[in-house]
């Protein structure tokens, strides 16, 4: 079958999305489930019965606590409270630590430190697996069974105030809540203040029992100026006097009611030197966990360190101290000096729940459940559980009683700690089977593509796929049916969980042919490229000599970025990379360029025995090694060659100062969002600008920059959408001037900050509008196949359209990166790409990496926290998903989207130099997308055990899967347009 | 004929590659704590000065493309002049091109200033030697077959090494190792000495790899 090179890519590229895909679900394992919290009763397990006697005590043990308040500060990390800012700050807390009636811990979080996954560990005792993170864009209820559901089955009247992230998780859950959200990141005593003012009013009630806080100014003021910022120590001192109101509160009521009440203190995560969160850092793990209540002895200023425990174990201690059943899904263990005042049996009896609950999670999760050593341990703990019961029940209360009992207890908490790290483990339990059949799809792929290159590339842009033959062979047969055996006998084998298996078997199916049939595909091509001999004769004309330095670092660059990312520092400083790279690519333009204007000239005038080497045959020499060059094409440069040379003096100079223009834009750029990991804290313009007291200049910065983006963009445009770009823009600052990032000129009280709902939507109104416009005269110029000028405009306004759509959602002080972007697309279409006459797969690279590039310069990173979910809400009022999860994707990547579309832009208006130019670019942009995720994909399969892999390696991983993606849609799109065309044009 | 020049080439070379591991070594003996990594600022100053004026006595001596115009004094000065001023306009660019690539601005100025002097003086100070202050000697020196003579391939061969060196150099900095050679420039000026004297070493055997197929026009 022969296909053109665009249809072959973006056939090759959706062929491995799929397989990237199949990768990521196996290789972000699902959380540790249970049964769903309906599923069954969830009675509390008898006491072990002594041999013989049957228990007198099978109820639920009754609670210890009567209320318990919960107050959750956002970011605590745990020298806040433990360190020297705590002694400084929080003085009432200190003193409750040291000696007053407490028990103090460090309570470690596990990555990602994200305040929703956090929320979820810390009020269902489970570990939410990486996947929680993408979910965090869209908190639905949280349906396991967790602490909050359990307490209001049993009665028990919630109130809740703070992040209205545990409104969205727990509906109908609280008889009261007021839900702050941390939609504005530079407002850090408002949110706080809205949670606080009901504190007075609640305190005096009776009629609650379960009263949550959930703090964000701490992490707010962190996102904004790190954890040593001045503005630290007045929240710190204002939580210490909240605690110290609540704690006096509770006190002063104790003697009214019989049992005592409990104090909780926690953070959900900490925060990273930088202020940020999100990775694994000491800092940000760290939280502090503080239980206060009468109930516990009073502490004689005997300081012993604090203990490191589980954040998990925070929800079955909670469990047990308010007298609920444990959640199923909690892999924590109970904080035994939380009961220590209560007797033997209690204790022995709450420590038996536990750990029925952990082997029964255990049991659901591992089939092998019995030989674990943690279940073992349990069943040894249980049966000497049931002989102390025997020996208590006799009436036994001499010392022995006591010392076995204590050995029963370490027998129990030995078992519980082997239970709760074995299943804390099975979250890091890879689906291996899905990930090697989606790396072996991804392979071959990019194999095709490889072995294609040549083809692809050619004047023709043809590759010619060999179908037929290979899936009538034999080869295809029996592989297929191996495949199949292979695949019956992995799934049937027991205890694997792959999510490959539970796959239909027809698409299972499916997919078994799409490899094998791939393989032979592969191999026939494989045969035919190097078993031809005409084919192996032509291949020395791509020899090494006549490679440009320009080449050379193309090649050199995507080989050095992918061999870069084996290594976590250079996934974190991935930016630093690309910026190395278009840096590097600029002086090589400047250098061409150099050749280009003076050295024709000179060889013309000076050197006449070598003026054979004029500029149109350099290039010759130097257009992209691996293709053919065509002698059509070198025809028609040739006959350009005097036009090009009669073009002004101004042109020359003005292509000589581009590649340094641009090193300027990109060094000025690269200093407004400090971004990756090592220099984050680094000072930068971005944050400068964001800051409150330079609200006028980044007005300035972003009403100027709103007026450049008109003038780069509109040059093409119709009239119409010429118009709506500007009344877009106008919308664009005044969406910003609501929601009070920017400041009107004429309108100095900027107090009633709104969410610039009508604002935001008068903005979608014109890009919908001026998209709109643009698929019309593309549809026009399909059907009426008028001349590629029409299709030009179409594309082109379909471009501006996402431009303005980017200027609406991206931070205001990124505008520069759009007008960088716009003026570099320019510059370097009007003076470097047109006039040097480079080839379609050169210029696929340049903007390739420039797409790249400007994903980092507009503040991205390869680390979650850097993703502006804010993006996702501009215009709504509350949480939708798809749209949301639309806007932050194309807020994410509008710098690589921009780049690509621009890519069509100009290949378009190419078409007529060179026919084939659309489909060159397409092939090559999918290409350089696959190149990096297949090496990717390998990498991490290798380094699934490295220590960073949650961090550093997770993360990118799901940047560059998306991308693919994306990059799919994009390829698909190129095709579609190179359909017109080439269904018009003679070709 | 070919012979001896290649000769002559390589023991330049050779007394320019002691002269690099001299600056190593000889200071050591007069400054205390003096050490590559550690003083590296003393280090780069005397670097650049000792390669400087060593290129510029060996070029004074062998003379490689003897100038057949006139040699008046006043003459000779303007040349001198413009040398400086060549040199300077260098370095000057040369510290441009590495803010650009990423170089704070107005901390470590020193720093960079001085791995900018050091590129110059691998790079420019050599041109200046071989081919005096003529800028379209320079182009043609730097484009695809304009080598006129081995001591232009050296010159191409040396220049493109300590370029590429000083370039490789950078890609250490980002890693997490906490190593001393990696503060900057360290690791970028280090590149570039190797690069350096790996050119100088790699000139001279591809000159004579290449004799055969080296054919230079004459002027
Ligand atoms: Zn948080
Ligand atoms: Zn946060």
């Amino acid at each position: 079958m022969r296909l053109r090179s665009g249809v072959f890519a973006s056939c090759c590229l959706l062929v491995q999305a799929l397989g990237v895909g199949l990768f990521l679900r196996g290789f972000f394992p699902l959380p540790v489930r249970s049964l769903p919290r309906n599923g069954a009763a969830a009675e509390p397990p008898p006491e072990p019965p002594p041999p013989g006697l049957s228990s007198n005590w099978t109820k639920g043990p009754s609670p210890l606590f009567k209320k318990a308040v919960i107050v959750l500060i956002d970011a605590l990390r745990d020298d806040f409270v433990f360190g020297s800012k705590g002694k400084q700050f929080m003085p009432y807390t200190t003193q409750l630590v040291e000696r007053g009636t407490s028990h103090s811990f460090v309570a470690e979080a596990k990555p990602p430190t994200v305040t929703m996954p956090r929320i979820k560990a810390l009020t269902t005792g489970s570990i939410p697996g990486f996947i929680d993170v993408i979910m965090n864009l869209n908190s639905p209820a949280l349906l396991e069974d967790n602490l909050i559901w359990q307490a209001k089955t049993a009665g028990k009247r919630i109130i809740f105030y703070g992040d209205d992230t545990w409104v969205r998780l727990f509906p109908k859950h609280f008889v009261e809540y007021d839900g702050t959200t941390s939609f504005f990141v530079s407002d850090y005593t408002e949110v706080d203040n809205n949670v606080t003012r009901h504190l007075d009013k609640v305190l005096k009630r009776e009629d609650w029992d379960l009263l949550i806080l959930h703090y964000l100014g701490l992490d707010h003021i962190g996102h904004l100026s790190g954890p040593n910022s001045p503005l630290i120590g007045p929240k710190l001192s204002e939580m210490d006097g909240i605690l110290k109101k609540i704690h006096t509160t509770l006190l002063s009521k104790e003697g009214e009611v019989a049992s005592p009440c409990l104090l909780v203190v926690c953070g959900d995560h900490g925060m990273s030197e930088t202020g940020s969160h999100g990775g694994s850092s000491e800092g940000e793990v760290h939280t502090p966990l503080l239980f206060i209540s009468s109930a516990f002895d009073r502490r004689n200023g005997l300081q012993k360190p604090t203990e490191l425990v589980q954040q998990t174990d925070l929800a079955v201690t909670l469990a047990i101290g308010l007298g609920l059943p444990i959640s199923r899904n909690s892999v924590g263990k109970l904080l035994l000096p939380v009961v220590q005042h209560n007797t033997m049996r209690e204790k022995l009896r709450y420590l038996h729940m536990n750990g029925f609950q952990l082997s029964r999670l255990l049991q659901e999760n591992m089939p092998a459940y019995e030989k674990d050593p943690g279940f073992e341990q349990f069943k040894v703990a249980e049966k000497s559980h049931g002989s102390w019961m025997k020996l208590y029940l006799e009436g036994n209360t001499s010392e022995v009683l006591l010392n076995f009992g204590k050995k029963v207890l370490k027998q129990y908490l030995e078992a519980l700690k082997t239970l709760s790290s074995s299943l804390s483990q099975q979250v890091a339990q890879y689906d291996l089977y899905s990930m090697v059949v989606g790396t072996v799809i991804v392979l071959e792929v990019l194999l095709l593509f490889l072995i294609s290159i040549s083809k692809a590339l050619s004047a023709r842009a043809e590759f010619e796929v060999p179908l037929s033959p290979p899936l009538c062979s034999l080869l295809f047969y029996l592989l297929c049916l191996t495949l199949c055996a292979i695949h019956v006998v992995v799934c049937t084998s027991t205890g694997s969980l792959s999510y490959f298996c539970s796959i239909s078997w027809l698409s299972a199916v499916g997919v078994i042919m799409l490899v094998s049939g791939l393989l032979c595909v592969l191999l026939s091509a494989l045969e035919k490229r190097f078993l031809n001999p005409k084919l192996l004769v032509k291949n020395p004309a791509a020899s090494t000599s006549s490679w440009s330095e320009l080449d050379v670092l193309i090649l050199a660059g995507t080989i050095g970025h992918v061999t870069s990312l084996g290594a976590s520092s250079f996934i974190e400083e991935e930016h630093q990379t690309w910026y190395f790279l278009i840096n590097t690519l600029c002086l090589a333009l400047c250098q061409d360029i150099c050749r280009h204007y003076f050295l024709a000239k000179e060889h013309d005038l000076q050197l006449p025995s070598t003026a054979q080497m004029s500029p149109a045959e350099v290039r010759g020499t130097s257009s992209h090694p691996m293709k053919d060059v065509e002698l059509l094409q070198d025809d028609l440069k040739k006959t350009r060659f005097p036009l090009s040379e009669s073009a002004g003096g101004s042109e020359k100079w003005m292509a000589l100062a581009t590649p340094w223009v641009i090193l300027i834009c990109c060094r000025l750029l690269r200093s407004l969002n400090q971004t990756g990991v090592q220099w984050a804290h680094r000072p930068d313009f971005g944050h400068w600008l964001t800051s409150s007291e330079h609200k006028a200049e980044l007005s300035l910065l972003a009403s100027v920059s709103l007026v450049l983006i008109f003038i780069l963009v509109q040059r093409k445009c119709s009239l119409v959408s010429k118009i709506a770009m500007a009344l877009g823009l106008l919308g664009v600052y005044s969406y910003r001037a609501a929601i009070g990032n920017v400041v009107f000129p004429w309108q100095q009280d900027s107090k009633d900050i709104s969410k610039g709902i009508t604002e935001a939507r008068f903005v979608y109104v014109f890009v919908l509008g001026i998209v709109f416009t643009g698929t019309k005269d593309l549809l026009k110029s399909q059907v009426l196949s008028t001349d590629s000028k029409v299709k030009f405009i179409g594309l082109w306004e379909i471009y501006s359209g996402l431009v303005l759509l980017a200027a609406l959602l991206l931070r205001p002080h990124n505008l520069p990166v759009l007008v960088f972007c716009l003026l570099i697309q320019a510059m370097m279409t009007k003076f470097v790409w047109k006039p040097l006459e480079f080839d379609a797969a050169q210029v696929t690279i340049m903007h390739y990496w420039f797409g790249q590039a400007f994903f980092f310069f507009q503040g991205n990173s390869n680390g979650i926290a850097s993703v502006d979910i804010a993006a996702g809400f501009v215009g709504f009022d509350h949480y939708v998903e798809i749209p949301a999860v639309l806007l932050t994707g194309f807020a994410t990547y509008s710098g690589p989207l921009l780049w690509a579309l621009h890519l069509l832009c100009y290949l378009s208006s190419d078409v007529n130099r060179n026919p084939a130019a659309m489909g060159h670019g397409c092939f090559c942009y999918a290409l350089l997308h696959s190149i990096p995720v297949a090496a990717y994909i390998i990498l991490v399969t290798g380094l699934r055990y490295h220590l960073f892999i949650w961090s550093v390696f997770s993360p990118k991983l799901l940047y560059e899967g998306v991308h693919v993606f994306i990059s799919t849609a994009v390829c698909m799109f190129f095709t579609a347009m190179d359909q017109n065309h080439s269904r018009k044009g003679p070709v | 004929m070919r012979h001896t020049e290649i000769k002559r080439l390589l023991s330049v070379n050779v007394v320019c590659i002691a002269s690099i591991i001299l600056t190593t070594l000889v200071p050591s003996l007069f400054l205390e704590n003096f050490s590559v990594l550690g003083t590296h600022l003393i280090w780069l100053c005397i670097c650049s000065a000792s390669v400087g004026t060593g290129n510029v006595i060996l070029y004074l001596i062998f003379k490689p493309n003897p100038s057949m115009r006139r040699n008046s004094i006043a003459h000779k000065v303007a040349k001198f002049i413009r040398c400086c001023v060549y040199f300077f306009v260098s370095c000057i660019l040369f510290h441009g091109i590495i803010v650009l690539y990423g170089a704070p601005l107005i901390e470590s100025i020193l720093e960079t200033f001085l791995f900018a002097v050091l590129l110059s003086t691998f790079t420019t100070l050599h041109c200046l030697c071989v081919l005096g202050p003529n800028f379209q000697a320079w182009l043609r020196v730097f484009s695809k077959n304009g080598a006129m003579s081995i001591w232009d391939n050296n010159l191409q061969i040396t220049t493109m090494c300590s370029v590429v060196g000083a370039w490789l150099g950078a890609f250490p900095i980002p890693l997490d190792w906490d190593r001393p050679w990696q503060v900057w420039p360290i690791s970028c000026s280090l590149g570039a000495t190797f690069g350096y004297v790996a050119g100088l070493l790699i000139a001279p055997l591809w000159i004579y790899w290449n004799r055969k197929q080296l054919t230079y026009k004459s002027r």
